[in-house]
């Protein structure tokens, strides 16, 4: 894996998103608590709402558009609603968020 | 004999040696430095001494004949300047000390927090004996602040305040211990601190301590000023470094050391907060007492490794019962296990992860504390007493928490019904008496017989009174995270005051941490109109319309709709409007019915500069994405009618300028027409205004969605001040009672019109209501696209980071 830093932790207010943009689209960022992130495509699998703009309770988001609810932890659709949202690994180092670029497609420096 | 320096008397040095003596006491002789004029204390229990509950003497670990029995050679109170590691030599105040072998144990310093005014007389940390001698000898009745509410500075502000100061925390998160609590405990361990006389003030930054040579007040970012004689700063602790940095050690965020404890160079050790290892700070005192054990067995040449462990953390104060354990808040793949007993303020949470328990927070009743403790650092595989996992190791059988707590929990005088003011007591009593149905009690003590959204709670109380005795209607409670009804949640945080959404989750027995999409925008509106100036509005708990303050479309675009009060516009903001529209390639522009003009396809991110051109050319957010006043719509009445009997757009645009801003249960649509022929078709509006010549016919709850309704006739009124005042307290009244997403019509249907037209008609009543309402738009109207289009609130708008550019690099 190779972590890349990509903001701050306070820069996601808890319980709510911000979008990064990268080689595989557009990724939501998921502050779910006071150090909590979660990562996952932004683009909902059933019709394509921005996941980051649902509302984030629990360890799941709640799709602005249509209310499709998402496990943060595996992608998996909730209740009786079938479906996978692509997830990717995400930690957090003194405040800071890190993502693997790997995971995202970014090429290496090399 | 070898000769070994310990740099430090603390905790983690003290053991140290105690196991060095213990083990082989001629190995080394020993010379130990300390800044602080004494030996080792157990620094832990300042606390208690600050409180009063136990004293320094107490407290020490080792005293002068300890270090004497055992050759320990003190040199206390003196500074070390530096360390020659050619010569092998610690260089003190008084003069060197050769060394074969050295151990840094330097601690940690106090983080002070670089504003102005931090070193003036009367700002401390809180670290040593001396901070905290400093706090006794504060006289009683001054007034103490303390920075930080984390596990120090709480323990502080409870010892200041058992010593009889006036205390104030304040603190940056928005809850208390945000480290070790989740929002709920934070909330039950700020209302324990409040019940003392501690005052909490949470999201409070620091901007400033004031004072001339000695502290007089504290100044916040928001411009509060606080008087104080003492500032406790306890925001933080840093490892102390300097030495290390300066000797030329390896140092990152503390010394690093490897799992023998050696640093970088081969004869120096490092122990305790001053260390680094795996990447990892220490600074509870149980990994510090296994280096101990570590570095002494490396000392004494045998083999042993240093692996952190799971720790657990108490709140040392004195009747709040806190424990913390593992890790509850990182990870993937975690489940929790909620339980809340809001009758006794007790909360539990576990966080289970592949059938193991990774984390534990409790508040109010900690017995089990070190069970579950146990089952972390152990790894117990717990599938098999997963359900019945919280009630602890004694828990047998299988009853499950009473739903009816939270009314069974309220006080005799606790009122239950507002409108007749009838308190659970009299309900209680009637039932008693023989009243032991709903239409009894209504009959015998008119509870629920007005507005009725309180017949939830009676019933509660019939059951909670007659147990199995009583029948209970099935009420659709507001979702899947509590048993309660929306009409149940509004009366429970008016009559017990919980004016914070974890208040809510809390008292009210929620089962699951923090919500979920249906319940957080409900309350959260609950909260907003019923405490406009103690809750603060929470734009995670809207949808996304009414957090970006813009219209969300199939495509993930926005809609913007500027007001135009009364649906009158001038030709500038029309030139306005059309040059935002090239500007941001808006694709569709749209005259909306409610007079107005919609301009469709806005990229999210273009919003906050969309919105700082529309406010330059006096352009405000028409909130035709709120659950609030959306348009006043008009027509032209006397200015230009042949038939207009009154002044139907003036009047029309005084009562959006009102009204704007507020929020309500659901949309509210108004209309004003000049004249019966009612060209503004105010007869299928929330609020219609008819004029007609002697006066005003003001109709409520109609609708022309997925209903359509012809209003009710309210009242007939002679004046436009009275129209205003009637269509003010209408609005106020449905703020306060109507349930989240019914429009007026649907909770006209279940209140009933007789009973809004007797609240209101009531003279006192409307100018209380009319007041209430002022005054929650003294906080909340305010145009929200001025607020976001500033720079810093406009960040948020754009992605936090793009790895596609960095990528093209």
């Amino acid at each position: 894996m190779s972590w890349i830093d990509i903001g701050a932790l306070d820069d996601i207010p808890v319980r709510g998103a911000r979008v990064v943009k990268a080689e595989v689209g557009c990724i939501a960022l998921f502050r779910t608590d006071e150090a909590e992130v979660y990562a996952t495509t932004n683009t909902c699998a059933h019709k394509g709402g921005p996941l980051s703009e649902g509302i984030v309770h629990g360890r799941r988001v709640t799709c602005p558009l249509h209310n499709w609810v998402w496990s943060l932890e595996t992608g998996e659709a909730q209740g009786a609603d079938e479906g996978r949202i692509a997830t990717y690994p995400v930690r957090i180092e003194a405040g800071r968020i890190l993502i693997d670029g790997d995971a995202v497609g970014k090429r290496s420096a090399a | 004999m070898e000769r070994l320096v310990v740099i430090g008397a603390g905790m983690a040095s003290g053991r140290l040696l105690e196991h060095l003596v213990e083990a082989d006491p001629n190995a080394y002789a020993v010379t130990l430095f300390n800044a602080e004029p004494r030996g080792n204390y157990n620094r832990i229990m300042l606390s208690p001494v600050l409180s009063g509950e136990k004293s320094y003497a107490e407290i020490v670990t080792h005293d002068d004949a300890w270090y004497a029995r055992h050759g320990v050679t003190c040199r206390f109170g003196e500074r070390v300047e530096s360390i020659d590691r050619d010569r092998n030599v610690v260089v003190g105040a008084k003069g060197e000390v050769p060394y074969d072998r050295l151990v840094l144990a330097t601690g940690s310093d106090a983080f002070i927090v670089p504003c102005p005014g931090h070193d003036l007389d009367g700002v401390i940390a809180y670290r040593d004996l001396d901070d905290t001698n400093r706090m006794i000898d504060t006289a009683p009745g001054s007034r103490a602040v303390v920075i930080g509410g984390g596990l120090l500075g709480l323990e502080a502000a409870a010892g200041l305040r058992m010593r009889g100061l006036e205390v104030t925390v304040l603190h940056l998160a928005g809850h208390l211990m945000e480290r070790q609590l989740d929002p709920a405990a934070g909330y039950l361990l700020r209302a324990d601190l409040e019940r003392r006389g501690i005052t909490v003030m949470t999201q409070a930054a620091t901007k400033c301590i004031r004072g001339d040579g000695a502290v007089e007040a504290v100044e916040l970012e928001d411009g509060t000023i606080l008087p104080a004689d003492l500032v406790v700063m306890a925001v933080g602790i840093r490892p102390s470094v300097a030495l290390a940095k300066q000797s030329g050690l390896a140092v990152n965020k503390a010394i690093e050391v490897d799992a023998q404890m050696r640093t970088s160079d081969p004869s120096i050790f490092a122990v305790g907060e001053c260390i680094e290892f795996a990447g990892q700070l220490f600074g509870l005192v149980a990994p510090l007492y296994d280096q101990a054990k570590v570095l002494a067995a490396t000392l004494l040449g045998q083999d042993a490794a240093f692996t952190p462990k799971q720790l657990s953390t108490k709140l040392k104060v004195t009747g709040c019962d806190l424990f913390s354990a593992g890790d509850f808040a990182d990870g993937p793949g975690r489940e929790d296990i909620v339980y809340r007993d809001p009758a006794r303020g007790i909360y539990k949470r576990l966080v289970v992860e592949d059938d193991t328990l990774v984390g534990a927070v409790m508040y109010g009743d900690t017995a089990d504390g070190n069970w579950f403790f146990g089952l972390i650092k152990d790894g117990t595989d717990i599938a098999e007493m997963r359900e019945t996992l919280i009630f602890g190791p004694a828990y047998q059988g299988g009853a499950t928490a009473d739903p009816l707590a939270a009314v069974a929990a309220l006080p005799a005088d606790a009122e239950i019904c507002g409108c007749n003011g009838v308190c659970k007591g009299q309900i209680v009593t009637a039932i008693e008496g023989g009243a032991t149905d709903l239409g009894a009690v209504r009959a015998t003590t008119k509870a629920s017989a007005s507005c009725g959204t309180c017949t939830g709670l009676v019933e509660q109380v019939l059951a909670a009174t007659l147990g199995d005795a009583f029948q209970m209607p099935t009420a659709q409670p507001v979702c899947g995270c509590t048993d309660l009804s929306h009409e149940d949640v509004r009366r429970l945080i008016k009559a017990r005051e919980l004016k914070s959404q974890p208040a809510v989750w809390q008292e009210l027995g929620w089962s699951t941490p923090n919500g979920c999409h249906v319940c957080r925008p409900a309350v959260n509106f609950y909260l907003l109109a019923d405490w406009p100036l103690d809750y603060q509005d929470d734009p995670q708990s809207r949808f996304v319309n009414e957090r970006k303050h813009a219209n969300i479309q199939k495509d993930g675009t926005f809609s913007v709709v500027p007001r135009m009060w009364g649906g009158i516009t001038t030709a500038a903001e029309l030139r306005a409007i059309a040059d935002a529209a090239d500007k941001y390639d808006v694709p569709t522009v749209k005259v909306t019915g409610g007079q107005r003009i919609d301009l469709l396809g806005v990229k999210g991110e273009d919003l906050p500069a969309m919105w700082a051109d529309l406010n330059a050319a006096g352009l405000v957010s028409g909130h035709a994405y709120s659950k609030g006043l959306r348009t006043v719509k008009t027509c032209v009445g006397t200015d230009h009618c042949r038939f207009g009997t009154q002044d139907s757009t003036g009047l029309g645009i005084r009562l959006e300028k009102r009204l704007w801003g507020s929020w309500t249960p659901h949309k509210v649509k108004l209309a004003v027409s000049g004249c019966p022929r009612n060209c503004a078709e105010a007869t299928c509006k929330d609020v219609g205004i008819v004029c007609v010549d002697s006066g005003y016919e003001i109709g409520v709850g109609g609708a022309a969605g997925m209903d359509v309704k012809e209003v009710q006739p309210l009242v007939k009124v002679a004046t436009e001040d009275a129209a205003v005042e009637w269509t003010v307290a209408f609005v106020q009244l449905y703020r306060e009672h109507a349930k989240y997403l019914d429009r007026p019509y649907k909770w006209l249907a279940k209140v009933g019109l007789d009973w809004v037209q007797q609240t209101l008609g009531d003279a006192a009543e409307r100018t209380a209501l009319v007041e209430r309402f002022d005054l929650s738009q003294t906080i909340y109207q305010t145009d929200p696209w001025a607020e976001l289009a500033m720079r810093e609130k406009a960040r948020a708008f754009a992605p936090i980071a793009d790895l596609t550019l960095e990528a093209a690099e």
